[in-house]
């Protein structure tokens, strides 16, 4: 049974996608624990900043590279919309002089923070169901292999 | 027969037929007569005061057709009513019908024959097509079912119980239906005849009578809704007044035209929910306005019919079961006598025998009623005692100077702007109201007029006085003077829509507007071990809270009920224990209290003050230093500290220049810092000293600090590096550093970009050339590509955001953040000559909770700006100042508070950090409505700020504003603030021109104008035969405020502003206390030359101030021969006209001729003559209110600083901007 490289690229998905689920969460805990005072916005940024920015849409980004280079069409087209709209929230973050996509000055507005808060739910569903779906694409990836190989 | 004078007056006056004071009158006449009535029946003991009458009286009868006539004339009130006999209105019906034919009255001998004839017109068809009319066009109210006799009478009982049940409107309606069949006494077809007065007494009548239970019930019932209902109170006092005769006829009329306005889309179940229980009945006509209210017809137009019908059911009511009793008993008789008694004096009885007996009865009802505020409001609200309305109508503007033009005249007048918001949409005369609507179009559009204002058709829109803010009307008199001060708590409407689809709906935008430390001459301040707060929300108490019983209080935020604690019972004032709402907390809804030591999380930190002062070239050029350096020296000994307070001087080229103030030492000792990269302290400590203990040093340096540069040449400017120091130097206590700046910040940690600062400026002056433009936009593409939005897409100017938004690194946003959480506030003084690029730093003061002061092409040489300065300096060395403050806005549960504007940092969702707090900052907050309100009757926002004084004290000052809830489009439409929507609009606008583009900005606010006026004439249902540019009178001034806007350097196109003063500009709407940003944006203006002959009042001091009016921003009100002063908020100018009488010249301004005006007059001589005392206490009168005097210039008409005046003539069209016209045309084009 061979390591096919679509197969190689659904495995790191996968594992890179745990590591999503998890900064997801830990996005919605810090946003709960902004909206009930129990946090500092500043320091709230500073941890989330580089989280959010660079962390979690750089490995989006890598595995969905990976997608296309092993012509996992369909995968990367279901991530798409999700990199389109990261890419747009980096290039619209408050503070343009900064990576950071949080701005402690204006987070605290309580549209501001529903809307982050939301965001943090609905990624965290996208990602928990794109979990199921890669450890899918990854068994179909190996029994076409094998299907290829017999 | 002292009556028929009036009559024949009105007669005429139908004749004429004027707009709404011929309306009115017959009214008031009829009340009048009405008191003779029972004389008649007189032997059974009239009250003395009708006795006195009697003998003058016509028989009942005829006066009961004159009544009649006039009434049925006066309803149909068009000069013609036979043009109307195929539509006309139910409204006009019910004296109709009940009319017996036999006694329609033609022959009275007082009535003129035209009334006579309108009389008999209108009864005669009303009588044909009385039934079927009826019956059609109050629909909703009338099934066709209920016309049952049964159905009329019995419902009344069960009424009873359930007043506000639907079932019970249906009742009426079909008694009133009734009314046609029966067959009436005399008696019942008077009282039909004159139904809308006579209806109101009629009521009365049944209820002091034992005997005729049911009826009474049911008048109960249906009284309950209306008249708790907060607007109708209003009326009433309207009402009355009525029956006062000449006098205060026009502002009778006012309120009157005002209900014209049909209520929009009520939802008819919610209002009787809202509606107070009437408890206390107070005033007899109180109870009679209740009748409409009660079945909404969804459908306006019905709803006149509708009301009508009530008041016929009660009459009818009367007469079912009076006769009997008339025939039988004394009884019969009383009630009408009461009526007379209560008819007459409504206005100044409260306690007339109807009353007395209603109020047993109407309790009851309350305690079914019973919600939220039950306990607190048990009673019915004491509606505002008749006499009020009046003073406050004047007070809100005149109706006279607006009288040129008709319309305008009324509407100005019934708009003043309580009357509009507050007025009962259903109350009775809104019942007339509607019906006059369904009458017919043509010739009520007149009526209109009285309501709403036509923008097109009237020139001057601006009230002759200042603009007041509109009164918050909760129905209590005591809540109503306990409620926060309009100058420190705004909202953008005095009543809150109950859910947000309504607020949607009307299209305004919801905030309030707070300046919570603003100086307050009286200010109850208490020091207590305890301080009483809801133990769940953290409320502080306030005179809105809800007395349980004398143990326990209901927070009015989050409805927990709190125990009281023991010494909450004890008052201060009396010193003796009892009643908790004796207490000053109960009392003031504007307080403060000394914080026990729980309130602090370090002591109280001192006073620290440290001043940056540039010294580049540019700084030194512009001599600022000496203006600073010696206010500074005089104002030393009254910096607000105690013997603690701290005070150090840095100042910075393009090194860092500190000042060692050690003990000992005769001379300050100067130590330089030349690596501005890597800043360090020189020494530890000296650089910071106690005031008190090195005031000889510190003033020795501030005597040598002005000459100590002047041979300086260096350009540069490390005001990050300064700024970092200051950190480091404060970091440990706190304070507040105190910048003057020059130059553009260029070298060092933080410097601002300097390729950046040169092209703005190039922008900015508007040369630059084509290849400049390309490079601009390069560098914008390379460096602030994220929002680059261009104006319109094509060409770039400086006004596109990234100009607008702060280049800030990440490093002095954190210096900002930093300096916050280390409770430093950073002001800003900036007097530049150049570009300084304020967007950028002056980020460090918006995030510190500091201030910024720009002098734009400052230079001492120049003594209007260094008087500006000097002015501007003194005061903010001087003021008070709170350390280490947070504030906090809570409010009631179901709103919520979503978008901050001012100076501050957001620590938590409702928690802003504000390291200095200032009298002169103001802050304003984006409220959602999150949850229906509609089972509360008002809504509360409270501010608590904590700070440390001047003098170490932690002080919570405590700002509780409350607010009534309204359920329909009409009452929240006609409650708006103008001002404080303008306010809080402009504040909105800069984060959007920050966002996204200055065109979108400006966009905003058109739409806005559009949509808010477009709702309005939702609410007016008028279809579309209306034209012109209707507006509620709350709402007059908005789309001219917004055009002012659109022309103010914040939001105005084109290359002629400056890209610093734009941005200050922008700091200062968001940071201004409302009245200032007011006069700002629409400066005012007063014709100074005839002063003299202006009306006087007294000020505080007891000094005579002449009043002149204020006059449009318009070349068309400029006059040749006079003088016009415009008080722009920090500067005054005042130009002289050519032809100007030289009595003025000589006596007002001391030179002796036109050309002798000098260019650099900036001050007026004191002389003693009349004029020129006039001139004064106005010039000083105006000063009153602003934070420091403002500076004053006169400029003759021929001199070329006459620009400054005339640029803020803002209605006339200028380069590029529409005239004030011109705009409303453009939003008459817009408004569907």
């Amino acid at each position: 049974m061979a390591f096919n490289f679509p197969a190689f690229s659904y495995i790191i998905a996968l594992i890179v996608d745990a590591f999503l689920i998890f900064f997801s969460l830990f996005h919605v805990i810090a946003f709960d624990e902004l909206k009930t005072d129990y946090k500092n916005p500043i320091d709230q940024c500073n941890s989330l900043n580089p989280v959010i920015s660079t962390s979690e849409y750089i490995l989006h980004l890598f595995f969905n590279i990976l997608f296309a280079a092993s012509g996992e069409w369909f995968s990367l087209c279901l991530n798409i919309p999700l990199i389109a709209y990261h890419i747009n929230r980096y290039r619209t973050r408050p503070v343009m002089s900064g990576y950071g996509i949080y701005d402690p000055t204006s987070i605290m507005n309580a549209d501001v923070l529903t809307r982050c808060q939301r965001e943090g739910w609905i990624k965290l569903a996208f990602y928990l169901l794109s979990f199921f779906y890669y450890l899918y694409g990854y068994v179909i990836a190996l029994e076409r292999d094998r299907i290829e190989h017999t | 027969m002292e009556i028929e004078p009036l009559w024949c007056a009105t007669d005429l006056e139908k004749i004429n037929w004027l707009e709404g004071a011929t309306f009115v009158r017959p009214l008031f006449k009829m009340y009048q007569p009405t008191p003779n009535i029972p004389e008649q029946s007189l032997p059974n003991g009239l009250p003395p005061n009708l006795d006195t009458s009697k003998q003058n009286i016509i028989p009942h009868d005829k006066a009961h057709y004159q009544f009649n006539g006039v009434h049925s004339a006066h309803s149909s009130r068009s000069s013609s009513p036979l043009v109307r006999l195929g539509h006309i209105p139910t409204s006009q019906l019910p004296p109709a019908r009940s009319i017996p034919s036999s006694q329609l009255p033609p022959s009275r001998s007082p009535i003129t024959t035209a009334t006579q004839k309108m009389a008999g017109l209108s009864v005669g068809h009303s009588m044909q097509s009385v039934n079927p009319k009826f019956s059609t066009s109050t629909p909703n109210l009338q099934s066709p079912v209920s016309f049952g006799p049964n159905s009329a009478f019995s419902p009344i009982s069960s009424a009873m119980p359930k007043p506000k049940s639907s079932t019970e409107l249906e009742d009426t309606a079909v008694t009133n239906s009734r009314t046609a069949d029966i067959t009436k006494p005399q008696q019942t077809g008077n009282h039909q005849q004159a139904f809308p007065t006579n209806s109101i007494p009629n009521q009365q009548q049944p209820v002091p009578s034992g005997s005729l239970l049911t009826r009474p019930n049911q008048q109960q019932s249906v009284n309950l809704p209306s008249s708790s209902n907060q607007p109708f109170q209003h009326n009433l006092p309207q009402q009355q007044p009525q029956l006062r005769p000449v006098a205060q006829n026009v502002p009778q009329q006012q309120p009157f035209s005002n209900q014209f306005n049909p209520p929009q889309s009520m939802p008819g179940p919610q209002l009787p929910q809202q509606q107070r229980p009437p408890a206390q009945s107070q005033a007899p006509p109180v109870a009679i306005p209740p009748f409409p209210v009660r079945g909404h017809p969804t459908n306006h137009k019905l709803h006149s019919t509708k009301t009508i019908d009530r008041h016929i059911t009660f009459q009818v009511c009367r007469v079912l079961t009076h006769p009997p009793q008339t025939v039988s008993s004394v009884q019969g008789f009383n009630g009408p006598v009461q009526n007379l008694q209560g008819m007459p004096m409504p206005a100044t009885n409260q306690t007339g025998p109807p009353q007395a007996t209603y109020q047993p009865q109407a309790s009851p009802v309350n305690g079914q009623k019973a919600n939220l505020h039950s306990n607190r409001y048990p009673v019915q609200q004491t509606g505002s005692p008749p006499s009020q309305p009046f003073p406050q109508q004047q007070q809100s503007g005149g109706p006279l100077p607006q009288q040129p033009y008709q319309q305008a005249a009324y509407s100005s007048q019934p708009q003043s702007q309580y009357l509009a918001s507050q007025q009962a949409p259903y109350g009775p005369q809104q019942g007339y109201q509607n019906q006059y609507q369904g009458v017919t179009e043509a010739g009520f559009n007149k009526y209109w007029g009285t309501e709403t204002i036509d923008l097109l058709q009237t020139p001057n829109v601006l009230p002759p006085r200042k603009v007041e803010a509109p009164r918050i009307y909760l129905g209590q008199e005591v809540l109503d003077q306990a409620n926060c001060s309009t100058d420190i708590f705004r909202c953008t409407m005095t009543k809150i829509p109950e859910n947000n689809s309504l607020l949607q709906k009307s299209r305004l935008p919801l905030g309030v507007l707070i300046h919570p430390f603003r100086d307050l001459s009286h200010l109850p301040v208490i020091q207590c071990n305890v301080i009483v707060r809801c133990r769940a929300c953290r409320t502080y108490i306030n005179p809105f809270v809800f007395f349980a019983d004398s143990k326990r209080w209901k927070c009015n935020l989050c409805y927990r009920i709190n125990e009281l604690p023991e010494e909450f019972q004890y008052d201060p004032v009396s010193k003796t224990y009892g009643d908790p709402s004796r207490r000053p907390e109960i009392k003031a809804s504007t307080i403060e209290y000394i914080a026990p030591a729980e309130y602090m999380l370090r002591p109280p930190q001192p006073a620290v003050y440290l001043y940056l002062m540039d010294v580049s070239r540019l700084a030194v050029e512009s001599g600022y230093l000496h203006s600073v350096c010696n206010l500074l020296l005089e104002e030393l000994k009254t910096l607000p500290g105690d013997t603690r307070t701290q005070i150090g001087f840095v100042t910075y080229d393009s090194a860092l220049h500190f000042y060692g103030l050690a003990e000992g030492q005769s001379q300050p000792h100067e130590m330089t810092v030349l690596d501005i990269d890597d800043v360090f302290l020189p020494t530890p400590d000296n650089l910071l000293v106690n005031l008190k203990d090195r005031m000889e040093l510190v003033m020795e340096l501030l005597s040598q600090l002005p000459n100590r540069y002047n041979n300086s040449f260096d350009n540069n400017s490390a005001l990050g590096a300064a700024l970092q120091v200051a950190y480091k130097m404060m970091g440990p206590t706190g304070g507040r550093v105190t910048v003057f700046q020059a130059s553009l910040p260029n070298v060092g940690p933080g410097g601002a970009d300097g390729e950046r600062g040169r092209l703005a400026e190039d922008y900015s002056g508007g040369d630059a050339s084509q290849s400049r433009k390309r490079l601009l936009q390069k560098y914008y593409n390379t460096k602030c590509k994220s929002q680059l939005v261009f104006e319109h897409g094509r060409s770039i100017d400086a006004t596109s955001p990234p100009f607008l938004t702060p280049s800030m690194t990440p490093r002095k946003v954190s210096l900002a953040l930093e300096c916050s959480g280390q409770q430093i506030a950073v002001d800003l003084f900036i007097v530049n000559s150049t570009y300084v690029d304020i967007a950028t730093i002056s980020g460090i003061s918006r995030f510190s909770g500091g201030s910024v002061h720009h002098f734009p092409l400052y230079k001492s040489s120049k003594a209007l700006s260094r008087d500006n300065f000097e002015k501007c300096l003194r005061r903010y060395l001087t003021r008070k100042i709170g350390f280490e403050a947070v504030m906090r806005i809570r409010c009631t549960r179901g709103l919520s508070i979503h978008t901050f504007h001012g100076n501050f940092f957001v620590r938590s969702t409702d928690l802003l950090s504000l390291p200095n707090i200032n009298p002169d900052a103001g802050f304003g907050m984006q409220v959602a409505i999150e949850e229906s309100l509609s089972d509360v009757k008002s809504v509360c926002f409270q501010a608590a700020l904590l700070y440390t004084s001047s003098k170490g004290e932690r002080r919570i000052r405590v700002h509780t504003v409350c607010l009534p809830i309204a359920s329909t489009l009409h009452d929240v439409i006609h409650s708006a603030d103008q001002q404080c929507i303008i306010g809080l609009l402009s504040k909105m606008a800069v984060d959007r021109s920050m966002q996204s583009s200055l065109s979108d900005a400006r966009e905003a606010f058109i739409n806005v104008a559009i949509d808010i006026l477009s709702s309005y004439k939702i609410t007016l249902n008028l279809g579309t035969s209306t034209s012109g540019l209707l507006a509620p009178s709350c709402l007059k001034l908005l789309p001219l405020y917004i055009s002012a806007l659109l022309k103010y350097a914040a939001f105005r196109t084109g290359p002629s502003t400056r890209l610093d003063d734009r941005v200050k500009a922008m700091v200062d709407m968001k940071t201004k206390p409302l009245y200032l940003l007011i006069q700002q944006i629409y400066p005012d203006m007063y014709p100074v030359h005839n002063l003299e002959s202006q009306e006087v009042i007294l000020n505080s001091e007891e000094e005579p101030v002449p009043l002149p009016p204020r006059l449009q921003l318009s070349a068309r009100c400029l006059e040749n021969k006079g003088a016009f002063l415009m008080d722009v908020g920090d500067q005054m100018i005042i130009l002289v006209c050519p032809n100007v009488p030289q009595e003025f010249l000589m006596e007002a301004l001391g030179v002796p001729s036109y050309d002798d005006i000098s260019e650099q007059m900036y001050e007026i001589p004191v002389l003693s003559n009349l004029r020129n005392q006039r001139l004064h206490q106005f010039v000083n009168y105006l000063n009153e209110d602003k934070p420091y005097a403002a500076s004053v210039q006169v400029i003759r008409d021929n001199s070329p600083n006459r620009v400054l005046f005339l640029e803020r003539l803002i209605e006339d069209r200028v380069e590029n901007a529409l005239s004030y016209h011109e705009f409303l045309q453009h939003l008459k084009t817009q408004v569907k």
